[in-house]
C-alpha cells in the first residue's frame, strides 16, 4: 500500500504491508533507527515521535495512518549539532543506556508544548493552569517514558534547565 | 609486549600525581552525543542487506512438544523457515558460565521457552507465522511452588543460635518473602547473524563478550575463533544480557541454514521468560542482641528456586556473611527445583533482596530495643570479618551511616511510628546500610599512542554504565591527554578480551587494564626523555621531565606506541575481605485511606574507592536507588500457581518505578582509596545503590503508619492490610 | 499480526457501509486495538480507519457538550468548557495512561477499551471473552486485576478505563450511527453488556455500527471528583477508582452519581448506591450504607479480596471530600 508523508522534513514516500507499525515503517524501511522498540505496545515510550507536533507511541500506530503527515524522530530533532535539549540531557547526564533517550526527547519536547498550550496533568492542583514545570507536574507528564537505568534526576534536570525553570534535580 | 598485574598485595597511589586532572572528574560521556540524536548503534539497529526476520515461538506447556501445522506455517505467504534445532538453547547461559546454556527444543522445562524459530522475508510475517504455528504438549503438572519439591543444601552453622536465641534478652524471628524479579533493560535481547563461510558474526546485546563468543560457540558447536560478537552499544543490562540468548543461538543458526543473514530481536514478552530472573526468596531471619543492642545470633535461611541444570542459586545472604558481628550464626540458601524460567543474575546477585531483608529485619530488632536504627548498626561492626577472621581491606560502613544520617537530617526523627501526619498521609523515614561484595576479574587492554592521540581497544562494554567515560579518563590521565584526544572502542571480539560489564566488576577491572596498558607506554616515553617514569609529567600532550619539555608527536616522531595491559585478582581478593559500603535513608508518606505509599525524598551515601567519575557513577546509584523503590513498593512477577507461567510478562502489569515515583535523590560519595582493590584502588559502584535501597522504603512505611510488611512488594493493598487491623 | 484490507473511510455512512461484516473493525487511535491485534488476541480481517474523519469536534448542545468520536483524549481533558463544568471528565482522563496514549486515543475507541486480564492476553490459555467456549483461565489462577462486580461463571474480566467511569457519573449518553444509516442514542448503562454467559459481547454494538459521538447533559452536581488508585504514582491501571458528581443542598445530599472503576465488569455505577445518598445529611453511617450498597454483591476471588475494603474507604473518602 503507497504512503507519503514528511518524516524530518523530508518527503518520503512507502509501498508498505498495512501491518507496519509507524515505528517499524521509520525504523526498517525508512533507516531511522532512532527511535526505538522497547515494548511494542505502548507501555515504555521509547518509540515517541512527534506526529504533526504531538507526541505519540509509533509503535501503537499502523504508517498507513499517516499519509501526509509531518513526522518528526528524534534525528530530526537537531540540524547538525545537538539542540539545547539534547546537549542538556548529556550534560545532565539524562540517559546511561541510551535506549530510552531518543523517546524522553521526543516526548519532552512535546510535552513542553503541552504545558505552554495550558495543557492540565494529573498533578495539577487545579484545572485553571497555566502550569509551572514543577517537579510533580514535570515527572507526572514524563511518566509514560520508562527509563530503566532510572535516570529520571538528570532527564528532569535537563528538561527544567532547557525551558528555563531552573536547574534543580 | 604487556604490562601483567596478579594483584596479590597493596597498590601505590600513582594516579594522585598525575597531571591532566582528568580521573574522578565528572566528564560528560563520549558517547553522548551519539545517543541523544539516535546515532548509536544497538543490536537491532543495524540490518544487513537481504536480511530476513525471526520470531521465536514459545512453548505453551511442560513435557515433549508435538508440532500441529509446520508444512502449513511454512507455505504461508514471506515465511522462509521453521527451524527446531536441538542447538537452541533452553534460555540464556548464566554470567561467566562460557560454554552453552542447557539447549533442545523437543521438550520444554517450563511454559514459555522458546522451542521453534519462525523465519520470514518481514518481521511483519514471520511474527504472524510464529503466532500460526500450532504447538501442543504433553507434559503433566511439574512442581512450581515453592514447598513443592525437597530442597538441596544448608546454611553455614557456626556457634548454636538457638541457644543464643533462647538465651538474649531481645530476638527477632521473623520471614520475609520477595517475588521474583526482572531485570527488563529498555533494549529487548536482540541479535543479527551473519556468515561469511564458516565464519560467523553476530551483532547482539550482551554484556560480556568473550564469555558470550564461548558461550555461543559451544551452542553452535564451532570454533569460537571463528566467532565475532559486536556489542558497541548495549541498552542496558543489569545481568539480563551476561550470557548468550535464545535469539542469538536461533539467528546464528537460521542465517546458517537460509545462507543469508537474519534478525532475531525477542518480544518483550519473550524477554520477561526466557532471560533469567531473579529468583523469589522465602526468608527466616533470627537476631539475639543484648540489651544495648549487641548481637550475639545472627540467622538468615533462605529459599530461592531454579530450573533442573541450572548451576545458579541466588547467593542471597554472601553479604550477610560479613555484615555484622555475631558469634552464633545460621546464614546460607537452599534451593528448590522448580520449572519456572530459569533464575539468574539481576542487579546484585544476593544483596539486593539479601541486605534488603536483613536491614528489614535489623530496623525491626531496633523497634524491639528502642535503639535508633542506625545506632544499632553502629555498635556491631565488626573489626575483622566474623567468618574468616581476615581484615577488611577498609570498611566505610560508620562513616557512611554518619554522614547519611547528617545529610539527611536524621537526628529530628521521632522515636516512635505514627508520629508525622499530613492530611491524609503518615510521614515516615528509614535507613539501611548497604554492603556489596568487590569483586575483581581478569581483563586486557590496548592502548595505541599515536601524534593524534591514543586509541584504547578492548572488548568490553558500555551497558549504559559509563565505560566508554571512565576508560577515556583513565587513559588520558595516565597519558597526559584531554578527553577529546582518546578514543575508547569497545564491543567487539577482535579487541583484546576485556572483564564484561557484571558484577561491578567492569570498571575497576577493565580500567585497571587500561592503566597498565597506559603504565607500559609511559615507561617507553620516560625512557625516551631519559628519565624515571616516576619523574614523568604527562599533560595535555606534553612530556616533562625535570627542565626538559617536548610534545609528545616529537617524541613519537610520527610512530604509533602500542601498550597492552592484562590485569587478574590476586591474593588481595583472599587476605582480606573488599566491600563496598553505603547507607540509605528514605522519606515515605503512607496513604491512610488507600495505603497507596510515595517516597518523598532519599539520599544515599557510598563508599567504594576511587570514584572514577563523579557524573555516570552518581547516575549508578540514582539507578540503584530507583530500583529500590521498585523493589519495595511495585516490583515483582506473578507466577501461576498451576504451571509457574509469568502472568504480568509486559511493562504495563510489571511496574518498574516511572518518572513519578522517583523524587529528588541525593546521593553523596565518600572520598576513598582502597589499596587492596588494584593500582586505580577503585571499586564496584554499579550495584552498590540497589543493596538495601529498598528496606530504606520499608522501615520507613512502618515508621509513618506502624504497618510492617514481610511480602513485598509494599503494594497498596498490603499495607491496607496492616492498616486495617 | 494477521493480515488485514485497510480501508481509509470518506465519511460515517461508507465507513459503516465499509465495516458491516462479522471480522471488520474500525480504527481510531488504534492503541488498545493494535495493541491486541499484534499479540493476535483480535484479528480483524478489514481495519477501516476512521480517524480522520470529522464528527464535529467538541460543541455546546444546549446545555451540554457533544465530543465527537475522534475527539483524542488529551483534547478533551484539556477543553476548557470539560475543565469548567465537567471536572471530572477532565481528572479521569488525566489519570489513564500517559501523555503520549491519550495523544492518540480517540473519545469512541477508549469506550470500546477491552479488559486487560492477562488471560485475555495470553492466546496460550482458556478465556471465554477471547474464544467462547473455551474456559476461563483466570478461575483459579492470578487474580489480583479482576473484576469483583458484574462478574458471571464464565468471566470475571474487569474493565480496566477511567474515561467511561466519570461518563456514567455525568449520565453522558452516546450516540451511534447504526450501519444501515440510523443514528441512536444510548445511555452508559444500556451501552455495556456485563459477560453474563457471552462475555465475547461487550456493548451493544453490531458490526459497521459506529460510535459518532458522547453527549455530555449538563452536569447535576458542581462537585466533581475523580479519585484513583494503583500500583504506582502513574502510568497504571486502577485498582479502584470512584467519580463522584455531587450537588448538595441545604445541608443534604441532592445529587449524587457515582462511578466505579477497577471493580466492574463494566464501567460501574449502581442506582442503589445513588439513592442511599439523596437526601441524606452526610455521614459515616450513610457512606458506609452507600458502600454496603455498592458490595452486597461483590464476588471476589482470592486475589480481589482486598478490593472490598479498599473500595469502602475511597468511597468514604471521596464522599466526604464531594460533601464537606
Amino acid at each position: 500500500m503507497n504512503l507519503s508523508f514528511t518524516v524530518n522534513r523530508r518527503a518520503r514516500t512507502l509501498d508498505i504491508d498495512p501491518r507496519v507499525s509507524l515505528l517499524d515503517a521509520l525504523r526498517d524501511h525508512l533507516h531511522l533507527t532512532g527511535s526505538k522498540k522497547g515494548c511494542d505496545h505502548g507501555q515504555c515510550g521509547a518509540c515517541t515521535v512527534l506526529v504533526n507536533g504531538r507526541r505519540i507511541n509509533s509503535c501503537l500506530s499502523l504508517a498507513v495512518m499517516h499519509e501526509g503527515d509531518e513526522i518528526v524522530t528524534v534525528e530530526g530533532l537537531s540540524d547538525g549539532a545537538p539542540s539545547p535539549l539534547q546537549a542538556a540531557f548529556v550534560k545532565h547526564d539524562g540517559f546511561q543506556c541510551g535506549f530510552c533517550t531518543p523517546g524522553q526527547l521526543c516526548s519532552a519536547t512535546g510535552m513542553l508544548d503541552e504545558i505552554a498550550e495550558g495543557w492540565p496533568s494529573h498533578a495539577s492542583a487545579d484545572l485553571d493552569g497555566p502550569y509551572e514545570l514543577t517537579q510533580a507536574e514535570l515527572s507526572e507528564r514524563m511518566s509514560g517514558n520508562l527509563c530503566r537505568c532510572s535516570c529520571y534526576p538528570g532527564i528532569n534536570a535537563a528538561i527544567r534547565e532547557t525551558a528555563g525553570t531552573g536547574d534543580a534535580t | 609486549m604487556t604490562l601483567d598485574l596478579k594483584v596479590d598485595g597493596q597498590s601505590e597511589e600513582r594516579a594522585e600525581a598525575f597531571a591532566q586532572g582528568l580521573l574522578g572528574t565528572a566528564l560528560d560521556r563520549p558517547d553522548g552525543v551519539l545517543k541523544v540524536t539516535g546515532a548509536a548503534v544497538y543490536a537491532a539497529d543495524d540490518v544487513p542487506e537481504g536480511c530476513a526476520y525471526g520470531m521465536l515461538v514459545r512453548a505453551p506447556g511442560f513435557g515433549a512438544i508435538e508440532v500441529g501445522n509446520a508444512d502449513e506455517v511454512r507455505a504461508m505467504p514471506g515465511v522462509l523457515a521453521v527451524i527446531r534445532d536441538k542447538r537452541m538453547v533452553r534460555n540464556a547461559a548464566q554470567g561467566t558460565a562460557n560454554a552453552a546454556p542447557v539447549q533442545g527444543v523437543d521438550s520444554a522445562d517450563y511454559v514459555g521457552q522458546p522451542v521453534a524459530l519462525v523465519v520470514a522475508e518481514s518481521f511483519e510475517a514471520a511474527r504472524h507465522a510464529a503466532q500460526a504455528l500450532q504447538l501442543r504438549t504433553d507434559g503433566g503438572p511439574l512442581p512450581v511452588n515453592p514447598g513443592d519439591v525437597e530442597t538441596e543444601g544448608e546454611p553455614d552453622t557456626t556457634g548454636d543460635l538457638d541457644a543464643a536465641m533462647a538465651e538474649a534478652p531481645h530476638r527477632l524471628d521473623v520471614t520475609y518473602t520477595t517475588p521474583s524479579m526482572t531485570s527488563a533493560p529498555m533494549e529487548p535481547h536482540a541479535a543479527v547473524a551473519w556468515w561469511e563461510g564458516d565464519a560467523l558474526t553476530v551483532r547482539s546485546a550482551l554484556q560480556m563478550l568473550k564469555y558470550n563468543r564461548n558461550e555461543l560457540a559451544d551452542s553452535l558447536g564451532i570454533d569460537p575463533a571463528k566467532v565475532r560478537l559486536l556489542a558497541p552499544y548495549v541498552g542496558g543490562g543489569f545481568g539480563s544480557k551476561l550470557g548468550i540468548a535464545a535469539e542469538a543461538v536461533a539467528a546464528a543458526i537460521a542465517a546458517q541454514d537460509l545462507g543469508r543473514p537474519v534478525r532475531v530481536v525477542q518480544h518483550r514478552r519473550q524477554v520477561f521468560e526466557t532471560v533469567t530472573r531473579r529468583s523469589e526468596t522465602r526468608q527466616r531471619l533470627r537476631l539475639a542482641a543484648d540489651r544495648t543492642g549487641k548481637l550475639s545470633g545472627i540467622g538468615q535461611e533462605a529459599w530461592v528456586s531454579n530450573l533442573p541444570g541450572e548451576v545458579f542459586q541466588e547467593p542471597v545472604t554472601q553479604a550477610t556473611a560479613f555484615a555484622y558481628g555475631a558469634v552464633h550464626r545460621v546464614i546460607g540458601e537452599r534451593l528448590e527445583r522448580l520449572h519456572r524460567p530459569a533464575a539468574g543474575s539481576v542487579r546484585a546477585p544476593g544483596e539486593a533482596v539479601g541486605v534488603t531483608i536483613l536491614e528489614c529485619a535489623m530496623d525491626e530488632l531496633a523497634n524491639d530495643i528502642g535503639i535508633d536504627p542506625v545506632e544499632l548498626r553502629l555498635r556491631n561492626i565488626p573489626d575483622t570479618d566474623p567468618e574468616g577472621g581476615i581484615p577488611f581491606s577498609s570498611h566505610m560502613l560508620a562513616e557512611a551511616l554518619k554522614t547519611g544520617a547528617r545529610r539527611f537530617g536524621w537526628s529530628d526523627r521521632a522515636p516512635k511510628p505514627r508520629a508525622r501526619r499530613e492530611g491524609e498521609w503518615w510521614i515516615g523515614t528509614g535507613m539501611s546500610a548497604a554492603f556489596r561484595v568487590n569483586v575483581m576479574m581478569e581483563a586486557e587492554a590496548r592502548i595505541a599512542l599515536s601524534p593524534e592521540g591514543a586509541v584504547v581497544e578492548t572488548d568490553m562494554t558500555d551497558i549504559g554504565t559509563g565505560t566508554y567515560a571512565i576508560l577515556t579518563q583513565i587513559a588520558g590521565e595516565a597519558l597526559g591527554l584531554p578527553a577529546e584526544k582518546v578514543e575508547v572502542r569497545l564491543g567487539d571480539t577482535t579487541y583484546p578480551p576485556g572483564s564484561g560489564s557484571g558484577g561491578s566488576w567492569g570498571a575497576a577491572t577493565t580500567g585497571n587494564a587500561v592503566w597498565l596498558a597506559a603504565q607500559e607506554i609511559r615507561a617507553e616515553l620516560a625512557r625516551r626523555m631519559e628519565c624515571g617514569e616516576g619523574e614523568l609529567t604527562l599533560k595535555d600532550g606534553t612530556a616533562t621531565c625535570g627542565n626538559r619539555r617536548v610534545a609528545l608527536a616529537d617524541l613519537l616522531d610520527g610512530a604509533t606506541l602500542e601498550g597492552h595491559g592484562h590485569i587478574e585478582a590476586g591474593d588481595a581478593f583472599s587476605k582480606v575481605r573488599q566491600s563496598t559500603f553505603g547507607a540509605h535513608f528514605a522519606e515515605v508518606a503512607v496513604n491512610d485511606v488507600t495505603g497507596e505509599v510515595r517516597v518523598r525524598r532519599m539520599s544515599g551515601t557510598f563508599a567504594a574507592g576511587r570514584i572514577l567519575n563523579e557524573k555516570t557513577a552518581r547516575s549508578q546509584c540514582h539507578g540503584g536507588l530507583t530500583w529500590g523503590i521498585g523493589m519495595a513498593l511495585t516490583e515483582g512477577m506473578v507466577h501461576d500457581r498451576r504451571d509457574g507461567h509469568i502472568v504480568n510478562r509486559d511493562l504495563a502489569e510489571y511496574h518498574m518505578a516511572v518518572n513519578a515515583d522517583v523524587p529528588p535523590l541525593d546521593v553523596h560519595f565518600l572520598e576513598e582509596r582502597d589499596p587492596w582493590a588494584g593500582p586505580l584502588m577503585s571499586k564496584g559502584i554499579g550495584e552498590l545503590g540497589i543493596c538495601g535501597a529498598a528496606a530504606a522504603v520499608l522501615n520507613a512505611i512502618h515508621h509513618a503508619c506502624g504497618v510492617r510488611v514481610r511480602d513485598l512488594p509494599a503494594t497498596p493493598d498490603r499495607v491496607l492490610a496492616g492498616l486495617e487491623e | 499480526m494477521r493480515p488485514f484490507d485497510y480501508v481509509r473511510a470518506e465519511d460515517p455512512v461508507s465507513a459503516s457501509r465499509a465495516a458491516a461484516q462479522a471480522n471488520a473493525r474500525f480504527i481510531g487511535g488504534g492503541t488498545n486495538l493494535l495493541d491486541l491485534m499484534k499479540l493476535e488476541v483480535m484479528a480483524p480481517e478489514t481495519l477501516v480507519d476512521v480517524s480522520r474523519l470529522d464528527f464535529g469536534g467538541i460543541a455546546e448542545d444546549g446545555d451540554g457538550l457533544r465530543i465527537g468520536a475522534t475527539v483524542t483524549n488529551s483534547d478533551v481533558a484539556a477543553d476548557a468548557r470539560v475543565r469548567r463544568t465537567w471536572p471530572v471528565l477532565s481528572r479521569a482522563l488525566l489519570s489513564g495512561a500517559s501523555g503520549q496514549l491519550r495523544n492518540k486515543a480517540t473519545t469512541g475507541g477508549n469506550l470500546l477499551q477491552r479488559t486487560r486480564c492477562p488471560y485475555f492476553y495470553d492466546t496460550d490459555t482458556a478465556c471465554n471473552k477471547r474464544r467462547p467456549g473455551s474456559g476461563c483461565a483466570a478461575m483459579g489462577g492470578e487474580t489480583r486485576n479482576h473484576a469483583i462486580l458484574g462478574t458471571s461463571d464464565q468471566c470475571i474480566a474487569l474493565y480496566p478505563g477511567d474515561m467511561a467511569v466519570a461518563l456514567r457519573a455525568l449520565d453522558a449518553t452516546i450516540d451511534v450511527q447504526r450501519s444501515e444509516g440510523a443514528a441512536e442514542r444510548f445511555s452508559m448503562q444500556d451501552f455495556y453488556r456485563l459477560p453474563g454467559e457471552t462475555p465475547d459481547i461487550e456493548t451493544v454494538l453490531a458490526p459497521g455500527d459506529l460510535i459518532t459521538a458522547v453527549h455530555l447533559p449538563a452536569p447535576k452536581g458542581d462537585r466533581q471528583i475523580y479519585r484513583k488508585v494503583r500500583d504506582r504514582a502513574s502510568y497504571a491501571f486502577a485498582l479502584v477508582s470512584v467519580a463522584a458528581v455531587v450537588r448538595m443542598e441545604g445541608g443534604r445530599i441532592a445529587h449524587a452519581a457515582i462511578g466505579f472503576g477497577g471493580l466492574g465488569t463494566v464501567p460501574w455505577r449502581d442506582p442503589d448506591v445513588d439513592a442511599v445518598l439523596v437526601g441524606e445529611k452526610p455521614s459515616a453511617a450513610v457512606f458506609d450504607a452507600a458502600a454496603d450498597t455498592l458490595l452486597r454483591g461483590a464476588v471476589p476471588e482470592e486475589g480481589t479480596q482486598f478490593k472490598v475494603p479498599l473500595a469502602r474507604r475511597v468511597l468514604r473518602a471521596v464522599l466526604e471530600e464531594a460533601t464537606a
